[in-house]
């Protein structure tokens, strides 16, 4: 049987955590197919169909499915769902928003966040904030999964060429409607994508510290901006910042964490990045533990002098 | 309007989790249990709905093991006015918590139910969605700020990009996020008082409901231990390990 997975875009572009998610299918084995649901979104289901290993697309394109939400694409979802052994959607705030009404309505369970592929009906699954993976094995018809993208390397985005085909829309439920949105808008590379990321905690002391300090250094290095929960609880950072266990999962080349103090739930976020750095003032703060280069200085002297010698 | 606060009981957040030896799952033997912090953002924010004048009841509701008591007592002594038990030593998975707790909507019908976001010892992010499937009912989760007019629900949510509020009709589902609100502590008066509120216990078969597993645990093991690396001296010798040694920048 094939296997669908959920398209994540904007509308305008696919987001890369699709290319995880097809990675994760490619490992179960079977046809791949791609769900596009969206308004105005032939873009997107053009780009879908470029993923290498993808063997068709379906393009819900309505225009209630602009602003996608839970009840009407989980509707879809399960419209669609006839004739997959696997639905799987990336591990974005989407996918976990969205994905578990699709099991509920199909009377399976989720398998949420897998970062391995043991066999068609069994995944591995980090548990207690990644202190712990668990395997666990599905006797469900329909497995519907959520993909945690640090799990997979992204499926090739060339390569491909599968045939679009549009199928129809649900009907709008009209249950829940967008009023507004605040998206921050960065020139800097996405967090979840970024090969190097600069990310400051509570030792920052302020949001004008936070900027000032840490925004030179993420400029020579091009890199991402994250953030633990204290700062961003603190109100340094907007909550998109947020890396751990209830915030954004990360594994870029480099993570250079600054006041940080390495609590567990942050660790759960970053400890899969290749290289962590730590600069605190503290030299017993848990963060040591995991970092491959600790550095024991006050932050507001290391960093500008790490900004002046790069 | 009624809310509807399940709770789970769970490891403390504070206790790092060991796996058993055998692999058969993590060591609960002698280990502090608590309510699932975002569990407390959720009684929190019904008590306060109530103390608002919007919500006239809020009944909070555990599905476990018998001593998910304490973790009912604990949200009565938030402010929740009752609760209720549904008993069971089954391990429970999302989607039978789901529909056990859907049997109890279908009797207390609450406008609104307000759940955490995920537990922190599956980590699985589901009961809630599931729970609006089954209902048929609205979801808003993630939530950073939830107001309740005019038959409607407003919430903010915490999205991948930032922020995006949704209009939701009720009844309705909400999960919370860790900035809804901060949990006040139980004082002792309230512990007291919340030891003589009721509490009802329920069996999943009185209320119609398998909740047989569906995922099977095969093991549970360690995750790949990170070492700690080395102590740089200053900043001129940590670029030189990145540029030389790890060969990142
Ligand atoms: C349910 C739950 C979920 C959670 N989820 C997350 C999550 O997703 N992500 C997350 O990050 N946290 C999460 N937390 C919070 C977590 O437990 C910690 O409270 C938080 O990570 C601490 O942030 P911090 O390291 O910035 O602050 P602190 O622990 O206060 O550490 C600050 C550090 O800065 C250092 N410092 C201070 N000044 C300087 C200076 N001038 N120079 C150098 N160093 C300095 C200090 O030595 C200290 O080590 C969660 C908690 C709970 C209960």
């Amino acid at each position: 049987m094939a296997i669908l997975v959920i398209a994540e875009h904007d509308n305008a572009s696919l987001k890369a955590a699709t290319l995880n998610t097809v990675a994760a299918a490619a490992k179960i084995g079977g046809e791949v197919h791609i769900l596009v649901a969206g308004s105005g979104c032939q873009v997107v289901a053009d780009q879908a169909a470029k993923i290498a290993g993808v063997a068709k697309v379906k393009l819900a394109d309505a225009a209630h499915y602009g602003e996608l939400t839970a009840e009407n694409h989980a509707a879809l979802i399960v419209a669609n769902a006839a004739g997959y052994s696997h639905i799987l959607a990336p591990a974005t705030s989407h996918g976990k928003n969205t994905l578990p009404r699709v099991a509920a309505l199909l009377d399976v369970a989720q398998i949420s966040e897998i970062i391995a592929v043991v066999d068609a009906d069994t995944f591995v699954r980090p548990i207690y904030a990644g202190n712990a993976l668990a395997t666990v094995k599905s006797s469900d018809a329909t497995k519907v999964i959520t993909v945690r993208s640090t799990g997979f390397d992204a499926a090739p985005a060339d390569g491909g060429n599968a045939a679009i085909e549009a199928v129809a829309a649900a009907a709008d439920l009209g249950q829940s409607k967008l009023v507004g949105r605040e998206i921050a808008k960065s020139e800097r590379p996405e967090l979840t994508a970024a090969k190097i990321i600069v990310s400051g905690g509570r030792g920052m002391g302020s949001g004008e510290n936070y900027h000032a300090t840490l925004e030179p250094l993420a400029d020579k290095l091009g890199a991402a901006l994250g953030a633990s929960r204290a700062a961003v609880d603190a109100g340094f950072v907007p909550n998109d910042y947020q890396v751990g266990q209830t915030g954004k999962i990360v594994a870029p080349q480099l993570y250079i964490a600054i006041g940080i103090s390495g609590a567990i739930q942050h660790l759960a976020g970053m400890k899969d990045s290749k290289v962590i750095v730590a600069i605190n003032k503290d030299p017993d703060a848990p963060i040591f533990q995991v970092a491959d280069y600790g550095l024991v200085a006050d932050l507001f002297t290391a960093v500008p002098e790490l900004v002046a010698a790069l | 309007m009624k809310v509807l606060v399940p709770v789970k009981r769970v490891m403390d957040y504070n206790v790092k989790a060991r796996v058993k030896s055998d692999g058969s799952g993590i060591d609960l033997a002698n280990v502090k249990m608590s309510m699932n912090p975002f569990d407390e953002i959720a009684v929190e924010e019904a008590v306060r709905l109530k103390e608002a004048g919007v919500a006239t009841e809020v009944i909070a509701v555990s599905c476990g093991l018998a001593n998910c008591q304490e973790t009912l007592r604990t949200a009565m002594a938030i402010g929740a006015d009752r609760a209720i038990l549904v008993d069971t030593d089954v391990e429970l998975q999302p989607l039978a918590v789901a529909k056990l707790l859907k049997a109890v909507a279908d009797k207390e019908a609450p406008q609104l139910i307000i759940l955490g976001k995920q537990a922190i010892d599956d980590d699985a992010n589901q009961t809630g969605q599931m729970l609006a499937a089954l209902l048929g009912w609205p979801q808003a989760t993630f939530a950073s700020k939830v107001v309740v007019a005019d038959g409607k629900a407003t919430v903010t949510r915490e999205v991948d990009g930032g922020l995006e509020t949704l209009a939701l009709s009720l009844p309705a589902v909400v999960t919370t996020d860790l900035r809804l609100n901060e949990p006040r502590y139980a004082t002792l008066p309230n512990i007291m008082k919340a030891k003589k509120k009721p509490m009802d216990t329920l069996k999943p078969a009185d209320l119609g409901v398998d909740v047989a597993p569906r995922l099977a645990t095969v093991k549970v093991s360690e995750p790949p231990k990170r070492s700690a690396g080395i102590k740089v001296a200053d900043v001129a010798q940590l670029i030189a390990k990145l540029k030389n040694e790890a060969k990142v920048i």
